[in-house]
C-alpha cells in the first residue's frame, strides 16, 4: 500500500527512488519504498524511532556505503541518474547531496577551516580571496556570519550547540550543493536554537532541494511542504504536509498524527 | 507500621555504616598501594643517584709542570694540524708529565699515571701554545692501581702512598666531565659512556624510522580499510601475540635473518635497530588502533558526507586527532626498545667497543648492554660507572616521555 506523489500532485523530481529495499545483514530495514522529492521544497520524514526514515535518508548521498553489513537494492536517482550505478563517483554525488548530521559535528579546527574544507578538497576556488569570498557567503546564507565574523580563528568546537549546527550547515551548503539531507537536525538543541535552524531551513528552501528526518511532527509540520510518514521500514503515506496533518488517507498515519502511537 | 518503618530506618542505617566502612577500607588500601610504590621508587632513585654521583667522578694526581725549564722543546709550528699529538709525544711529553708528577709526589706516584693522562695536557697545550713558555698546574687521573687504593684495596704500599697524597691535597676525587664524552676502556678511570649513547640514539632513530611508518600504516588500515573477517581476525591475534613475544626471541630472529642478509654489520646500529623495530611495531600498532578507534565517528561522518575520500578523511581528519594517542603509544614502545638488553645480545652488540660508532653500521655498543657489560666487570672500579651509565640510561628515558608528554599536549585537541 504504498502511495507516491503522483497521483494527487504531479511535482518535478530532483530524486526519485523506485522500490528500494535496504538490508542490514538479513534484516529488511528498509522495505519497497518508492519516493520523488521535489527541488523547491522542503521533505519532511516522520515516524516512530526505528522506522527506518533515517537508514533511507542515508541512502540517498550513499552514507550507508560506510557500513559494511548494509546492501541497498532498487534504484535511486538524481536528476535521473542512478546514484547506486557502478561508474557512480561517490565522492562527487556527496558534493552535490549534502549532509547534515543529528548532532553538531564541527572538525576540531578553526570555523573559517571547518567552512573551507569542503570548497578546498573540491578544488572549487583558485585563490585565498575567492575561498574567502565562499566562506563568507556559506556562513551569511547559515546565518552565522554575524555572531563570527570577529573570531573565524576560533576553534569550531567553541561554539554553542546551535550556533555548531548552523556552523555544520554552513559548511554543508559552502560546496553549493543541490540537495540538503539533514538527519534530524534539532533534536539536540534548545527551543530557541531549533527555532533559529528551522528559520533558516525554511530561507535556504528556495535555493536547495531539502529532505529533513524529525521526531516532532509540530516541526515537519512548521517547515515542510511535502511529509512522508514511515512505519516498520515501509513508507506509509507521502502527500502535501497540510494533507497529511489535516486529512491523512491511510488509518496508520491519522492514528501516529493524533498520538495514538509513536 | 511505625515498627516497620522503624526497622526499616535501622536496617538501611547499620547498612550505611557498612558502606561507608568499605569506602574507607578502599581509599587506604589504594593510599598504601600508591605509597609503597612511592617507597620503592624513592629507595631506588635515591640508591643509585648516591652510587652514581661516585661514578661520575674519577681519582685524580695534582701536580705542576713547569714548561719554562726547558723541559720540552718543541717547535710552536708543529702544535698546528692533525699530527700535534704525536709531535708532542715524540718530543717527549709523556716523560716530561711523569718527570713532573715524580718531583711533585714522588717516584710511585710519577708511574701511577694513568696511561692517557699526558694527552690532556697535550689538549690543552695544543689548544694555546702560550703554555709552553710557563708554568702548568694540572690535575691528570691516576691509575687503577692508585684509585683502587684510594678505596682501601690493592697492595698496601700503594694504599699508604693514596693516604698520604690525599692527606697533602695531591690526590682527589674531582669530577669527571669526560664520562660523558668517552667510550668504553678496560680501566675504569678512563672509560665513558657517549660511545654507548651515541649507540643508543642511532639505534633508536633506525627503531624508529622503521617501526612507527610501519606501524602506524598498519593501524590505520586495519582500522579504516581491512574488511572484518577470519583473515582480519588472524592478524588481530597474531600481532597482540607479537606485542607478547619474549624479546630475546626477536633477537634470535635478528641474528638468523638480518645478520645473515648482512653478515658485515654484526654489532651495528643498523640490525639493532631493525631488531628492535620488529619489536615495537606490535605495540606501535596495537596503541596506533586504540587511538584511531577513539576519534568519534562524526569526524568521518562529517568529512565523508562533504565529499572527502576516504584517503583524506583519514589524513585530514582521523589521523591528526589519533597523532597524540599514536605518539603515546610510540615513545612507550621505544623507551622499551630503548631498555632491552637481550636481542641485542644475540646480535653481537656485546662486543667490546672503545670508539664511538662513525655511523649506522659501524660497529656500536647501546646503554643497557654497557650496564650489563660493567656489571659483570671484577675490578670495583666499575661498579660506580655502572651506576653512573644507569642514571644517563634512566635520564634518557626520562627525556624520551617528557617529550611524549609534550607532544601529546602539543597536538591534543579538545572538543
Amino acid at each position: 500500500m504504498v502511495t507516491t506523489l503522483h497521483d494527487r500532485d504531479p511535482i518535478d523530481a530532483k530524486i526519485s527512488a523506485r522500490n528500494v529495499s535496504v538490508f542490514y545483514g538479513d534484516k529488511k530495514a528498509i522495505d519497497d519504498v518508492s519516493i520523488d522529492i521535489a527541488t523547491q521544497y522542503v521533505t519532511a520524514f516522520i515516524g516512530p524511532s526505528g522506522c527506518g526514515k533515517s537508514t533511507f535518508l542515508r541512502t540517498l548521498n550513499r552514507m550507508n556505503d560506510t557500513i559494511a553489513s548494509a546492501r541497498v537494492e532498487g534504484e535511486i536517482s538524481l536528476d535521473g541518474q542512478d546514484i547506486y550505478r557502478s561508474g557512480m563517483d561517490v565522492v562527487q554525488l556527496r558534493a552535490r547531496v549534502g549532509m547534515v548530521f543529528q548532532k553538531p559535528n564541527p572538525f576540531p579546527k578553526s570555523i573559517y577551516e571547518n567552512v573551507a574544507y569542503g570548497p578546498r578538497i573540491h578544488g572549487l576556488s583558485g585563490s585565498r580571496s575567492e575561498l574567502d569570498e565562499i566562506v563568507e557567503r556559506a556562513l551569511r546564507r547559515a546565518g552565522l556570519w554575524d555572531e563570527v565574523k570577529d573570531r573565524l580563528t576560533d576553534s569550531g568546537t567553541t561554539l554553542s550547540g546551535g550556533q555548531q549546527q548552523r556552523l555544520c550547515i554552513a559548511r554543508a551548503i559552502a560546496v553549493d550543493p543541490e540537495v540538503i539531507l539533514m538527519d534530524e537536525p534539532c533534536s539536540s538543541l534548545d527551543p530557541i536554537a531549533t527555532a533559529r535552524i528551522e528559520e533558516l531551513i525554511d530561507e535556504l528552501r528556495g535555493r536547495y532541494a531539502i529532505v529533513i528526518v524529525t521526531h516532532s511532527m509540530q516541526q515537519a509540520a512548521r517547515v515542510s511542504q511535502r511529509t512522508a510518514f514511515f512505519h516498520l521500514g515501509r513508507m506509509v503515506e507521502y502527500g502535501k504536509t497540510s494533507d497529511i496533518f489535516t486529512n491523512p488517507r491511510e488509518e496508520k498515519t491519522k492514528d501516529y498524527i493524533t498520538g495514538r502511537y509513536g | 507500621m511505625t515498627d516497620a518503618a522503624d526497622l526499616h530506618q535501622q536496617r538501611i542505617a547499620s547498612r550505611i555504616k557498612q558502606r561507608y566502612a568499605a569506602e574507607r577500607r578502599f581509599r587506604a588500601l589504594g593510599f598504601f598501594a600508591v605509597a609503597f610504590s612511592v617507597l620503592v621508587l624513592a629507595f631506588l632513585l635515591v640508591t643509585m643517584t648516591s652510587n652514581a654521583v661516585g661514578g661520575f667522578k674519577r681519582t685524580e694526581l695534582r701536580f705542576p709542570i713547569d714548561f719554562s725549564t726547558g723541559l720540552l722543546t718543541i717547535d710552536p709550528s708543529q702544535l698546528e694540524g692533525p699530527n700535534a699529538m704525536q709531535a708532542l709525544q715524540g718530543a717527549g711529553l709523556p716523560d716530561v708529565v711523569a718527570f713532573a708528577a715524580a718531583k711533585a709526589a714522588g717516584d710511585v706516584a710519577g708511574t701511577e699515571l694513568a696511561d692517557g693522562a699526558w694527552r690532556e695536557v697535550g689538549k690543552r697545550l695544543i689548544t694555546n701554545p702560550a703554555l709552553l713558555r710557563g708554568k702548568l698546574d694540572t690535575s691528570l687521573p691516576v691509575s687503577d692501581d692508585l684509585a683502587s687504593a684510594w678505596r682501601g684495596e690493592g697492595s698496601a704500599a700503594l694504599q699508604a702512598l693514596a693516604t698520604k697524597l690525599k692527606a697533602d691535597g695531591q690526590l682527589v676525587r674531582a669530577f669527571d666531565p669526560g664520562f660523558l664524552t668517552r667510550s668504553d676502556a678496560t680501566d675504569p678511570q678512563a672509560v665513558g659512556i657517549w660511545g654507548a649513547l651515541k649507540g643508543s640514539m642511532l639505534t633508536m632513530l633506525v627503531t624508529l624510522a622503521l617501526a612507527f611508518p610501519v606501524g602506524v600504516l598498519a593501524a590505520v588500515y586495519l582500522e579504516e580499510y581491512a574488511p572484518r573477517n577470519r583473515w582480519t581476525d588472524i592478524i588481530e591475534v597474531s600481532i597482540n601475540n607479537l606485542a607478547a613475544v619474549p624479546s630475546i626471541i626477536f633477537g634470535l630472529l635478528g641474528l638468523a635473518v638480518f645478520l645473515w642478509i648482512f653478515p658485515n654489520f654484526r654489532s651495528a646500529p643498523l640490525i639493532g635497530g631493525m631488531t628492535l623495530a620488529l619489536m615495537t611495531m606490535p605495540v606501535i600498532v596495537i596503541s596506533g588502533r586504540n587511538a584511531i578507534k577513539a576519534v568519534p565517528p562524526s569526524i568521518r561522518d562529517a568529512a565523508l558526507a562533504i565529499g572527502a575520500s576516504r584517503v583524506q578523511t583519514v589524513f585530514h581528519h582521523v589521523l591528526p586527532l589519533a597523532l597524540p594517542g599514536i605518539m603515546t603509544g610510540t615513545i612507550i614502545g621505544m623507551a622499551r626498545a630503548l631498555g632491552e638488553t637481550a636481542p641485542l645480545l644475540m646480535i653481537g652488540m656485546r662486543a667490546f667497543v672503545a670508539a664511538p660508532p662513525d655511523g649506522f653500521t659501524s660497529p656500536s655498543s647501546v646503554l643497557p648492554v654497557q650496564i650489563f657489560l660493567w656489571s659483570d666487570e671484577i675490578n670495583r672500579g666499575f661498579v660506580e660507572r655502572t651506576s653512573a651509565a644507569i642514571i644517563v640510561l634512566l635520564l634518557f628515558l626520562l627525556a624520551m616521555n617528557g617529550l611524549a608528554i609534550y607532544l601529546r599536549n602539543r597536538f591534543e585537541k579538545t572538543w
